[in-house]
């Protein structure tokens, strides 16, 4: 997993709420037995027209925010199906931190797994960083992880909450299973405790 | 000291260590694995050179890409569905999993099967790298969605990297009144308590109401927990949840089986148990219920009319004039005037032998109006035969209705039945997302007993007026 430690770039605004990871990637692009070139497909039927042009209206399709590196939506994105193909589609697209007031659980988790850094912030600050967004590509904003701020471009900053544990990983890239294979010991003696008191499993 | 939630007793035990800041690893005890959400998981495991820690503890079965007509025994046409379909196939045999292929009676969506084959057991935790695994919450084991990361991570470890969630009880009392379903007290709590409103919960269904329900019935409910925003929903096991564990191919044998009876049955909240959020609704006040936009939140009873966004605040007000301008519906319409081109029964909420003798009860004399495409979906192979010994294909058939074989289907469109741009379909899956069930098409989510109705009229209808 690549580290995350400060990331800076232009902000693209998606001011709705309940963006399902359907809208993400539709599951046309599931049947892929690999994580990588998925970006094309990010937004799939929100980005491309019936004859499979480019909307021009679509955000991410306007030349300030093809570059994006960091989204700007609203509450309770990511809802829906625990495809990590929707993590796997923003990373491949270059994004790599989405700001939003809430995010579904499953989706959240996924995009630690992948080194993207999603931000919780009650909705007056994602607002004024949807209006920074606005602004395009004369507007970027600077993540930093290991200070968890957000630097505006007017130079204020807003702060925001990591677990640490995550935050640890994603600073050091670092791969869960290996963590957790380090613990074999532990989970053997459960293994051995479960099979005296519930020797059915 | 204060009493403990089922979600903290089954919590406390598959604890294998916490650490300072929470973070905990917990064990799993049982691993759905499916053909769309795996191949990078398995991929990732032979590139580190890792095996599957207890493959006796993991099960693979094909599901969302299968085709449901009888050709696919010939083989699966769309090659990119074939190789993952394949890919599965060789993984399971490769790192010694159970494999049920769809040449064999037991496929089935993986949600369906895990509870008919036994694998699914009260107080256990399970996992899948699929949303809707919250399904196995019936049986009161704690049971939720992965990423592929994850199953990865559950393949190699048998464990999980968690932080607690919080506990969240709804309470049902009371009874159900006539025509009103398992299905349409999910839809309701949802509309209630919106997408988001489980977020960072377990859910514990009880009342009069869930108790009541059968198996089937709580499947329906804990299935849509996600939809609630909950990662998982819980209902205390009962003598209905042992009846139906009993006997299965992989149930405890037994003085294994005395054991673990003894121990589910301490399987419940304790009286002075602490919530963190509580929500009670009155089962009689439930009606048939149907979605008219595109999140399951979007529910109204069948007597209501199509909003106007208007009437909402912030937000969802704009979610809501997008989601009729997708719909196709003017604020207003009366919900039962909405005509329908496609009825979907099938899905890993409602495919089961209880959902299918309730559309045959419905059904019964009377016939899919001209015209419609209607379309049974059964959850598993067995599920399929035992409808079949009953006489209830034969009926739903000779109705007008397709006859299908078992997988996820027209839930998401992954498979070749997929509805078309401006098609309309009531449909018993549990998401009516933007093109979910084929781009353009408009999904209407509502009970076996409601799709079937809709069937008969051609139109959104309510069931109480059928029976
Ligand atoms: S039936 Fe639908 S919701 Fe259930 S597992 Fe299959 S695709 Fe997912």
């Amino acid at each position: 997993m690549e580290r995350f430690t400060t990331l800076t770039g232009v902000a693209a605004p998606l001011p709705l709420i309940n963006v399902d990871t359907d809208m993400i990637i539709p599951k046309q692009y599931l049947k892929t037995i690999k994580r990588s070139g998925l970006g094309k497909a990010a937004f799939s039927d929100m980005r491309y027209l019936d004859d499979g042009s480019e909307n021009p209206d679509f955000v991410l399709n306007q030349p300030a925010y093809r570059e994006a590196r960091i989204l700007v939506t609203g509450a309770n994105f990511g809802c829906g199906s625990s495809r990590e193909h929707a993590p796997w589609a923003l990373l491949d697209f270059g994004i790599r931190c989405i700001i939003a007031p809430s995010f579904a659980d499953i989706f959240f988790n996924n995009c630690f797994k992948n080194g993207i850094l999603p931000i919780v912030l009650p909705q007056e600050e994602v607002d004024k960083l949807m209006d920074d967004a606005r602004k395009g590509a004369n507007a970027t904003l600077t993540v930093d992880l290991e200070a968890q701020e957000i630097r505006r471009p007017d130079g204020s900053v807003i702060r925001f909450d990591v677990d640490p544990f995550r935050k640890h990983c994603l600073l050091n890239g670092l791969d869960d299973i290996g963590l957790t294979l380090a613990r074999g010991e532990a989970i053997d003696a459960f293994e051995a405790r479960t099979r005296q008191a519930r020797p059915w499993l | 000291m204060a009493g403990k939630t089922l979600y903290d007793k089954i919590w406390d035990a598959h604890l294998v260590h916490e650490g300072e800041d929470g973070t905990c690893l917990i064990y799993i005890d049982r691993h759905l694995v499916h053909e769309v959400t795996s191949p990078q998981a398995f991929e990732g495991l032979r590139m580190a050179g890792r095996r599957v820690r207890c493959p006796e503890k993991t099960v693979a079965v094909p599901d969302h890409n299968v085709p449901t007509d009888e050709s696919r025994v010939k083989g699966i046409e769309n090659e990119e569905s074939r190789i993952q379909v394949e890919l599965l196939k060789r993984n399971a045999e490769e790192f010694g999993i159970e494999f049920y292929g769809i040449d064999d009676i037991r496929q089935g969506i993986v949600h369906v099967i895990g509870p008919e084959q036994g694998w699914t057991q009260p107080g256990m935790t399970i996992v899948c790298g699929d949303s809707h695994t919250a399904t196995h919450g019936a049986f009161g084991a704690l049971a939720h969605g992965i990423g592929t990361s994850e199953v990865e991570h559950v393949l190699a470890t048998q464990t999980l990297i968690q932080k607690k969630s919080k506990n969240m009880k709804v309470e049902v009392t009371g009874r159900l009144p006539v025509g009103v379903t398992a299905k349409d007290i999910a839809l309701t709590i949802i509309g209630r308590t919106g997408t988001a409103g489980g977020t960072g919960h377990v859910i514990e269904y009880c009342g009069e109401a869930i108790e009541s329900l059968s198996m089937e019935g709580r499947m329906t409910v804990c299935n849509m927990a996600i939809e609630g925003g909950a990662r998982a929903g819980l209902i205390a096991p009962d003598e209905k949840t042992i009846d139906y564990v009993r006997g299965r191919p992989h149930a405890p044998k037994g003085a294994a089986w005395e054991m673990a009876v003894e121990y589910w049955r301490t399987l419940r909240s304790d009286p002075d148990a602490q919530w963190d959020k509580v929500v009670t609704i009155d089962a009689s006040e439930i009606a048939p219920v149907v979605t008219w936009g595109t999140s399951p939140e979007d529910v109204l009873p069948i007597t209501g009319v199509v909003p106007d966004p208007e009437d909402f605040e912030g937000p969802k007000r704009d979610a809501a004039r997008r989601a009729l301008e997708y719909m196709g519906l003017k604020p207003g319409t009366r919900l039962t005037d909405i005509e329908i081109d496609t009825v979907f029964i099938g899905s890993c909420t409602n495919s089961r032998i209880e959902d299918l003798r309730e559309v045959a009860r419905v059904m019964k004399g009377r016939r899919v109006k001209p015209g419609i495409r209607a379309m049974i979906v059964p959850g598993s192979g067995l599920v399929r035969a035992q409808a079949e010994a009953e006489g209830i294909a034969q009926q739903l058939i000779e109705a007008g209705f397709e006859w299908r074989m078992a997988g996820c289907s027209m839930c998401l469109g992954m498979n070749p039945d997929q509805l078309k741009p401006g098609e309309r379909c009531a449909s018993t899956s549990n998401r009516n997302f933007e093109g979910r069930q084929g781009r353009g098409g408009r999904t209407h989510l509502l009970s076996p007993a409601m799709a079937a109705a809709a069937a008969i009229t051609g139109r959104l209808t309510d069931v109480r007026e059928l029976i």
